[in-house]
């Protein structure tokens, strides 16, 4: 089979994956806009111009799908949007809107295309496009993958001059002036004589128009708040504890709830005792759940001291009791037939490597809770008419298609609320919370029963990283790296995850060797293979998913070949790497940091790369070997995003993204004992504190034509770069996380 | 039993005394910018003024409370924000903004007690308070702003 055969078959793969169901597509369909659902139901004199943009007489509402779990989407939103609206974010409302298929992502599917981010080819191209079609028909409304930004900033910003031509043509029409005659601005369209008509009393004219949507966008030159700094819409209310979680839910008549789950992650309540429970005080009901049992009561300290007092039996893990055995299959899996990926092979790495490597390592990575602050949490409603469910999730048409299926319902009588998110990194793409809640509210219908999952129920129970080995050799040549063999081992992410919501995934899984197949390097001699591992503990996405763990994997072989070799790691990078961007943020660290400058002894300096969801992030990480341990003092970070939308979110996500990657790279793992996680709570799950943190200097690079999300690429170079400068300080390699099983952390 | 929360009395005859405070605080007197984390006293997120000391209410139980306790929302209000909140705002501390509430009343013990801290103080006051998102950069920066603002009222 030919090139684009070959192409061809994989990309139907992974298209057919995203149609699972049966269901079929083609362009006409694809070209036909979804219904917009903001018109069911709209008030009379209500103007719904296109799906994000709702007026009333009362007010202006811009509607942000992606849910904000702290990366500040409502405000990335609403600011596309306003944009071309002619709105401050001051005058208007945001709303989250329902689960409905009008609000499909289709940046997602760009990394799920075998081209390279840096490939930028007609064929990588073509399918890409096509993997938009399938995302869009099966209406999958999520939140992830840093698409936030790349998915919303033209569609958003359309949508915001769909609506402003067609208030103008509104206006044009009640005034009997031409519509090239007005103008708009704060919310208002402006008339000829300067009379300001404002959005909102043209709300029921506008209505009545059809839709002006042959719009040009405006040009860079002539934005009003892209690109400049913006106050976020939720900050405010975050500074002042009057921002409301979804934790924070209260209704008239709720009750509270906790569960007590199988100590095994999946497992299976063989028998429990609640006798004690149930004389608890303020103790309503005790209701098994799916892996558990639940207790419901009058509030929620009750109920966790009441399930805490249950005592439960269940069947042993499915996957093994501890973690040699974990260690072990990983091993087991660079045979073969687990081979699952192999798409970076140039050159002749076999031939290259015939003579023996220069260097054979092994690498490890642990599982890893994504514990956000904030437990998850849902409230659900059942009544004869309707369900009702408050809560935060990154998944709401999964969510509403689970809970009716647990209530018997039909889809389209779950109602969802999306609540403000207190942190997920990945967490609330799962649903598993929301399902324990509609079991227990089904037990006490008309009751709001809101379920709180204590802390130490959410870390048992996070489905966690991937845990994950690589196995790396390589050669070495008149100072210059010539051969470079990575081979990667652990479990589908993505079976593992998508599984849980009945989708399979045929083909091969990207995630196994994101972050390491498609680095932007030329080696003589450069292959990377991907080994499925089986099934373990189940896995979820982590910020940054394969990445996360690739990417240590991947920068840090190439730094143990660039000292082996006595080259600069810096210079053996650029010389190395055929990507200009990524050349550029290489370049870009090392002005910050002062590559090449003198340290004092015991002091260290290490750089990696890594390229993630499309962004090139590189970093230097500076350290000194004190007598307490390991201190972190200074990072740089550069990263190329196409273009920054909100400067000082860009800083916070991107020192926020250092801070994550490193913190879990120092101390955080998930381990199991008899089948039951270890860690499940702060106390020996620690991440960085305020006196760890380095200070850290950021540059966002706008060399790119395309814009990119930021959310996860700061965090895989993190560990990589600081396990190269403790190198530099101290001459230990540290090739497991986390690193503080070898050396201490002051 | 009787609790007095930012400034108003409420008799808690009925309660068990051995319940944390901040369960008092958010499932009966329904006051919820306190928030729980960990329960264990290692996140923070629960901190409060207990007689304008920062404590974990997690860890304090409701009988055991000696003085009038402070919250978040009643350090100020978004219309009257206490200048640690209108530093935390300045500087767009908050990400998914979970444990700011704790995060703010431990700022504002700190500086009732060390109108001029050093780096050093401020490392040791604020580090058992844990931000998942990593926005400790800012929170060092708005600390500064608001010990000078304090000092300047």
């Amino acid at each position: 089979m030919g090139r684009i055969g070959t192409i061809a078959r994989r990309t139907f793969l992974i298209g057919s994956a995203a149609i699972a169901g049966g269901v079929a597509f083609g362009v006409w369909r694809y070209r036909t806009p979804h219904a917009n659902p903001l018109l069911d139901g709209l008030p009379e004199g209500a103007a719904a111009l296109t799906p994000y943009v709702l007026i009333t007489t009362e007010a202006i509402t811009l509607i942000t799908p992606r849910a904000d779990k702290g990366q500040g989407a409502v405000s990335v939103q609403a600011a596309l949007i306003a944009e071309e609206l002619d709105v401050d974010l001051d005058q208007v409302e945001t709303d989250p809107g329902p689960p409905d298929p009008a609000y499909y992502n289709t940046a997602l599917s760009g990394d799920a295309v075998p081209f390279r981010s840096t490939d930028d080819s007609f064929l990588a191209e073509t399918a890409r496009t096509v993997m938009d079609a399938p995302m869009k028909f099966l209406g999958i409304q999520i939140t992830g993958g840093s698409t936030t930004v790349p998915d919303g900033y033209e569609k958003l910003r359309r949508a915001g001059a769909v609506a402003r031509e067609t208030l103008k043509a509104a206006a044009a029409r009640l005034h009997g002036v031409a519509a090239a005659d007005l103008r708009t601005e704060r919310g208002a369209v402006i008339l000829p004589d300067g009379a300001r008509l404002s959005y909102q009393s043209l709300a029921a004219a506008a209505a009545a128009t059809d839709p002006v949507t042959d719009v040009a966008l405006r040009a860079p030159d002539q934005w009003r708040l892209i690109g400049k700094p913006m106050q976020r819409v939720d900050i405010l209310a975050k500074s002042t504890g009057t921002q409301s979680y979804g934790i924070d839910m209260a209704l008239p008549g709720m009750v509270h709830a906790a569960v007590r789950l199988s100590p095994v992650q999946g497992g299976t309540v063989l028998r429990h005792d609640a006798r004690a429970a149930e004389q608890m005080r303020g103790v309503l009901r005790v209701v098994p759940v799916t892996g558990g049992v639940g207790v419901i009561a009058d509030n929620t300290w009750r109920a966790m001291q009441a399930a805490q007092a249950i005592t439960l039996e269940s069947d042993p893990a499915p996957y093994p009791a501890d973690m040699a055995g974990h260690w072990q299959t990983l091993s087991e899996s660079f045979t073969p037939d687990r081979q699952d990926s192999r798409l970076r092979d140039d050159g002749d790495v076999d031939k290259a490597l015939a003579g023996g490597a220069d260097i054979e390592i092994e690498y490890r990575a642990p599982y890893l809770a994504h514990a956000p602050l904030e437990p998850v949490n849902a409230t659900v409603l059942v009544t004869d008419a309707r369900v009702d469910v408050w809560t935060g999730t990154q998944i709401p048409r999964f969510v509403q298609k689970n809970v009716a299926r647990i209530a018997g319902v039909d889809t389209a009588r779950v109602h969802l609320h999306a609540q403000m998110i207190g942190g997920s990194f990945g967490h609330r793409l799962e649903d598993q919370v929301v399902r324990h809640a509609t079991e227990l509210a089904m037990a006490m219908p008309g009751r709001p029963v809101k379920l709180t999952y204590s802390r130490e129920e959410d870390m048992a129970h996070d489905f966690p990283r991937q845990i994950a080995m690589a196995r790396g050799r390589g050669q070495v040549k008149d100072g210059r790296i010539e051969a470079y063999d990575l081979g990667i081992a652990m479990p589908s992410v993505m079976a593992s995850q998508m599984g849980r919501q009945g989708l399979p995934v045929p083909g091969p899984d990207l995630q196994i060797v994101a972050g390491a197949w498609d680095q932007p390097y030329a080696v003589p001699h450069y292959r990377v293979t991907g080994y499925r591992a089986p099934e373990l503990a189940p896995v979820s996405s982590w910020r940054s998913v394969g990445a996360s763990s690739n990417g240590f994997f991947h920068d840090s072989l190439l730094d143990e070949l660039i000292h082996a070799a006595g080259a600069d790691p810096l210079e053996e990078r650029l010389r190395l790497c055929s990507h200009a961007p990524s050349r550029k943020v290489l370049e870009a660290v090392g002005e910050m940091s002062g590559w090449g400058s003198a340290l004092a002894p015991g002091r260290g300096r290490g750089v990696a790369l890594c390229l993630s969801f499309s962004v090139p992030c590189a970093q230097v990480v500076e350290v000194t070997d004190t007598p307490a341990g390991i201190r972190i003092d200074r990072v740089f970070v550069a990263a190329e995003v196409g273009r920054v939308i909100d400067p000082v979110n860009f800083e916070g996500l991107v020192k926020g993204g250092v801070i994550f990657g490193l913190g879990h790279a120092m101390n955080c793992q998930i381990t199991y004992a008899d089948g039951a996680t270890e860690q499940r709570n702060f106390d020996v799950y620690q991440g960085m504190r305020l006196y760890q943190c380095p200070e850290i200097m950021v540059r966002g690079l706008e060399n790119d034509d395309k814009v990119r999300g930021i959310g996860e690429p700061p965090v895989p170079p993190a560990a990589p770069a600081l396990a190269n400068a403790i190198f530099v300080a101290t001459g230990r390699r540290l090739r497991e996380m986390p690193f503080d099983k070898f050396v201490t952390f002051a | 039993m009787q609790l007095t929360v930012n400034g108003a009395d409420y008799p808690l005859d009925d309660l068990e005394p051995d319940m944390p405070l901040l369960w008092a605080l958010r499932d009966v007197l329904g006051i919820r910018g306190v928030k729980y984390g960990c329960g264990i006293a290692q996140c923070g997120a629960c901190t409060v003024h207990i007689d304008g000391e920062a404590v974990r209410s997690c860890q304090v139980a409701v009988g055991d409370v000696w003085g009038p306790v402070t919250t978040i929302e009643g350090l100020g209000t978004p219309r009257n924000p206490h200048p640690v909140q209108a530093a935390w705002i300045a500087h767009q501390v908050a990400q998914c903004g979970y444990c700011q509430s704790g995060q703010m009343m431990q700022a504002a013990s700190l500086l009732a007690g060390n109108p001029d801290p050093t780096d050093q103080d401020i490392d040791d006051a604020m580090s058992g308070n844990l931000c998942r998102c990593g926005t400790y950069p800012r929170i060092r920066a708005a600390v500064k702003t608001a010990a000078k603002a304090l000092k300047e009222v």
